[in-house]
């Protein structure tokens, strides 16, 4: 039955000669003019701890942090809704609410957002297109599918006899909510967190589109050096840089879930 | 209550975005205006009629049906020895299976650009069909997998005593109990091949993109509706998907176990 896998195998290998070709570039020397690399060196991964660069990396973690915090707070109570709806109508229908967004490609998403936050019929008390606030809407729209469906997959876990116990003993909803409810979705909100910060780390239509090149987050910043720069080498170190990140990241999440299994 | 209101409020954020694209794709003026001027189909006659879009709708035709072709039975196969087989290491072999989807989309799109540059394919789609093929298969492995574990094995035991070949086992009894799963990995496949565009952005060229990079050039270059119209017929066909999906397949089903 082993064999089965070698199709996959093969197609991972591909993929990992991808990342491979990518780690090689980003160990060798840029030479400006010229697609073709020099030898060894460290200079691009020195480069992209150059000032410049760095506030770019933080600027990410920020934007990302947000995002996640507030996709968290604006997903809950879809998700309880979506977990806890005793209509069958009305969950099919904040289902594929909910899902449609996700099915529909992050250009058209983004797209969306270009007009109702850049349009002249409604004046926003803030400018919005082109700066972090409107990039932060664009990314809190585009994690929210993804965190409703891990919170209500969490919630919908949870036996509501538990709450009703609470609630008989004379809780009252808000102490039921804040002592049974959420601690026992925890699982829910870590991982969806995990997700969507990892997530937004590498995002790259959002800000590109809503920032309108003055909101850089890493991945603008891997774009505009290796496709507009052709700066391969130096696009390729910003790259392991976004993927140390994510990986680090999915590593802590590994272990949380694995220490809850344990 | 207050809660089915906040709910609708943020229903109503999820929803807002869609239906101000598709207000606009009628707008006859390229500057918007509301309540809309009038009634236009001029964005949706632009759409048909642009040149790059037609070509970049060929392409995605082309690379979706290669990746979901190649995709799906690789997967399914996967998918089966992941369940079935005797592996050592079955968690690292799901993970590993599944990696692609957790690499960042430019990490990925620059390592296949740099690897097609050295293969000198870069003008070809054969890459941009292997980057296909790589994202979609988690989707398709994760799909099946589960119909895989649904599947009784004693009714593939009762087939075979009672004569059927092995091959005529997997064909008639295997892949019909498979079906949902192999659907939902299909629709998955379809949708995120239809939609990809980071990876893609990386690896095509005027002559090779796909739709979602042919309209970020265009978003990028003019501010007319047009993107408008075009966004109105994919969430259409989108909505359409996902109606379907739910309607056969139970979405529920899918998404939330119970």
């Amino acid at each position: 039955m082993k064999f089965l896998l070698t199709p996959a195998v093969v197609v991972l290998a591909v993929f990992a000669a991808a990342l491979g070709a990518l780690f090689r570039w980003s160990l060798l020397e840029f030479i400006p003019g010229s697609l073709r690399p020099g030898g060894l060196t460290l200079a691009n991964f020195r480069s992209v701890l150059a000032p410049q660069y760095l506030d770019t990396v933080w600027e990410t973690v920020l934007l990302s942090a947000a995002t996640t915090l507030l996709t968290l707070v604006l997903s809950y109570p879809v998700a309880y809704a979506l977990a806890r709806t005793p209509s069958r109508r009305a969950r099919s229908a904040l289902l594929v609410l909910t899902l449609a967004p996700f099915f529909t490609g992050a250009i058209v998403r983004t797209y969306a957002w270009v007009l109702v936050l850049g349009n002249a019929v409604v004046t926003w008390p803030l400018p919005m297109l082109f700066t972090e606030r409107g990039v932060l809407v664009g990314l809190v729209h585009f994690s929210m599918p993804s965190m409703i469906l891990v919170l209500a997959a969490a919630l919908s876990h949870i036996d509501p006899a538990y709450e009703r116990a609470a609630a008989s003993l004379g809780a009252r909803p808000a102490r039921v909510f804040w002592r049974v409810t959420l601690p026992l979705s925890m699982p829910g909100i870590v991982s969806g967190g995990l997700i969507v910060f990892a997530w937004t780390l590498s995002a790259f239509a959002t800000p590109e589109l809503l920032g309108g090149g003055k909101v850089k987050m890493i991945a603008n910043v891997v774009k505009d050096l290796g496709l507009d720069s052709f700066n391969w080498p130096g696009a390729a170190a910003f790259a392991m840089v976004a993927l140390a990140l994510t990986l680090a990241l999915l590593a802590g999440l590994g272990r949380l879930t694995a220490g809850r299994a344990a | 209550m207050s809660l089915r209101l906040v709910v609708l409020a943020l229903a109503a954020f999820l929803t807002v975005p869609t239906v101000v694209v598709i207000a606009v794709s009628f707008n006859p003026t390229a500057i918007l205006s509301f309540p809309p001027a009038g009634f236009s189909l001029r964005w949706y006659v632009n759409v048909l009629t642009y040149p790059q879009f037609q070509r970049a709708a060929l392409n995605t035709v082309l690379v979706t049906a290669w990746a979901v072709a190649l995709a799906l039975p690789i997967g399914t196969l996967a998918a089966l020895a992941l369940e079935r087989a005797r592996l050592r290491g079955r968690n690292l072999w799901a993970a590993a299976l599944l990696s692609p989807l957790v690499v960042p989309g430019v990490a990925a799109g620059l390592g296949f650009l740099i690897l097609a540059s050295s293969l000198g394919l870069l003008r070809s789609r054969s890459v941009l069909i292997a980057a296909h093929v790589a994202l979609v298969l988690p989707f398709v492995v994760r799909s099946v997998w589960v119909s895989v574990k649904n599947l009784d094995p004693a009714l593939e035991r009762a087939a075979a005593s009672l004569g059927a070949t092995p091959w005529r086992v997997f064909r008639r009894v295997t892949l019909p109990l498979l079906r949902p799963g192999l659907f939902a990995g299909a629709l998955f496949a379809v949708v995120v091949s239809v939609n990809e565009f980071v990876v893609s952005l990386f690896i095509s060229t005027r002559v090779t993109e796909i739709l979602p990079v042919a309209m970020f050039t265009y978003v990028v270059n003019y501010t007319d509706p047009t993107i408008a119209a075009l966004s109105t017929l994919f969430i259409l066909a989108t909505f359409l998907a996902v109606w379907v999906a739910d309607r056969y397949l139970g979405l529920g089903r899918v998404f939330l176990q119970h």
